[in-house]
């Protein structure tokens, strides 16, 4: 692959409720924030491509409605459904044809504003589904249950990972939800559906997201050191729940190891310094570990409780708190990017990882991860 | 602006899209549904190709990647493979909670179907449970002729 970097990142800080925010006002700061890292103004942008949903933003062409703000008037401007790698892995591509120097992607969603439930309800089939009134959270349930049956994971290991993140969370400013919580909290907060409790489930939550892929070139003249894309790559499971062994994530898998085929990465879980990951659910966390080969199979749980993941861990995870402590749909996993990009230039405050060189960010689309999207980040030129 | 917003409630617009749709279920989840509503059976289609039986029935088979030809009958007695009890009343669930959904795969099925279990306290449903569909007559050519899975004594 040509060479590609990511030369800038800005985020909204991610809240419950922003009131004081519209879509076009998120999208507004967030680019805005991107451009200053980057060193760049807006005619530095050559296309923009903008992720959203229209279900969550309650209107049609939700995409569309935040061009302006993103800068994209005049622009040749496009539009992806789906999570934020997902528009960042057609942002690179664009760059990648030769065409554009830069792609400007952002994503963004308030889940404050609807009923998370209907709306995570209505992705299931309208003939054959929905009318039992699953959502996301049932469906995550029913992953959790079949995942914990099979490697025999315990409550205790998926309570650690809230702990861990939620504690995380406190060294990062933007995080919606820092807390100073142990084992027995988890425990005791409310059982939604077995066996997530509450504390096992990522909040509601507000926010945006920008980033800037530049190509070889173009990364020269931005402010900051690039951080480079070394290995990219996504991969689709059936949608049907009932088609897919739950308890494993076989499309996670195949697009890690493309990912880290490309980046010439034979030992992801011996070379990778630092991973975000999408971790929507505590079990999600330890399950995307292992499809990813970041951990052996069914271990994930046992080395948490070893502290292999916390953030002087031998694998940092979710140094910066995870989608636990902020799960802005849609923006997540482009977070998950940008944060990774904070990581390798050494800017997480006290959140820092110990000099990571190489990084992985995840994201996930559809019920119980139908789809991910994981990208190879490193401060090391290819 | 911010400062303004402390003392006085932030202006919302309230609303709701209601758009009605009209979904067909076509031939193939259509010949499912009559199945259902006539005969009280649950019928699957095959894939030739990878030998597998999908239920609910699809037309195409997402591992091959070729129309699936024929049709099967499958049992209405399968295996609980997921499951979860739902304890908060979501905005989502008809039912009032506990509510159990799961995966079951039924027998002669090799793909699992999703529904609910009803007739057990919700503090025993595991997972290798057996289970049986019970059918009504009130919902016609729906997913709702199966009204709930039931434990096999």
């Amino acid at each position: 692959m040509d060479k590609a970097a990511i030369v800038g990142v800005g985020m909204t800080a991610i809240e419950k409720n922003k009131v004081h925010d519209g879509f076009a006002d998120m999208a507004w700061e967030a680019v805005n924030l991107a451009l200053s890292d980057a060193g760049m103004s807006i005619d530095d942008i050559d296309n923009v491509v903008t992720t959203s949903n229209d279900f969550w933003d309650g209107r049609t062409i939700s995409c569309m409605a935040v061009s302006d703000a993103s800068g994209a008037r005049d622009k040749n401007v496009s539009c992806v459904e789906g999570d934020g790698t997902f528009g960042a892995f057609y942002g690179l591509t664009r760059v990648l044809s030769g065409v554009y120097g830069t792609t400007l992607v952002t994503a963004h969603s308030k889940g404050s504003e609807s009923v998370s439930s209907l709306i995570t309800n209505a992705s299931f089939d309208p003939i054959y589904e929905r009318s039992i009134g699953m959502d996301m959270i049932s469906a995550g349930a029913l992953q959790a249950s079949a995942y914990m049956h099979r490697t025999g994971t315990t409550a205790e290991q998926l309570a650690r990972v809230s702990v861990k993140n939620h504690g995380n969370a406190r060294h990062n400013p933007k995080a919606q939800l820092p807390l100073s919580i142990d084992v027995n909290d988890v425990l005791a907060s409310e059982m939604i559906c077995d066996p997530l409790r509450k504390l096992d489930c990522s909040p509601v939550s507000d926010g945006c997201c920008a980033l800037i892929i530049a190509n070889e070139d173009r990364a020269k003249s931005a402010a900051k050191p690039p951080i480079w894309i070394r290995g990219a790559a996504f991969c689709a499971d059936a949608y049907h729940l009932g088609d897919r062994d739950l308890s494993r994530a076989d499309a996670l898998t195949r697009a890690a190891k493309k990912a880290f085929a490309m980046a010439g990465i034979t030992d992801p879980a011996g070379r990778i310094q630092v991973a975000e990951l999408y971790d929507a659910f505590t079990y999600q966390e330890l399950m995307w570990l292992e499809a990813m080969g970041l951990c052996p199979d069914g271990q994930a749980g046992s080395k948490l409780e070893k502290g292999a993941f916390d953030i002087g861990g031998r694998l940092p995870v979710n140094p910066s708190g995870g989608l636990l402590s902020g799960h802005p749909v849609i923006a997540a996993g482009l977070i998950r990017m940008a944060e990774v990009v904070r990581q390798l230039r050494g800017e997480a405050g006290d959140a820092q990882v110990k000099d990571p060189s190489v990084g992985v960010a995840q994201g996930v689309n559809g019920l119980c991860g139908q789809s991910h999207c994981v990208w190879v980040l490193s401060s090391i030129r290819p | 602006m911010s400062t303004l917003l402390d003392t006085i409630e932030p202006m919302i617009y309230q609303s709701q899209i209601s758009v009605p749709y009209t979904w067909w279920a076509g031939d193939t989840a259509g010949r499912f549904l009559r199945s259902l509503r006539d005969e009280q059976k649950i019928m699957g289609t095959r894939c030739d190709r990878c030998n597998r039986v999908f239920v609910p029935p699809r037309k195409t088979c997402p591992t091959c990647f070729t129309a699936n030809e024929s049709w099967t009958g499958v049992e209405s007695v399968g295996t609980v493979i997921a499951v979860t009890v739902a304890r908060r009343q979501l905005a989502a669930i008809p039912k009032k909670v506990p509510v159990v959904f799961a995966l079951i795969k039924l027998d002669g099925a090799d793909t699992a179907l999703l529904h609910t279990i009803e007739g057990i306290d919700p503090d025993r449903v595991a997972i290798g449970m057996r289970v049986r569909a019970c059918f009504t007559d009130q919902a016609g050519a729906t997913i709702d002729a199966i009204s709930h899975f039931e434990p096999v004594e």
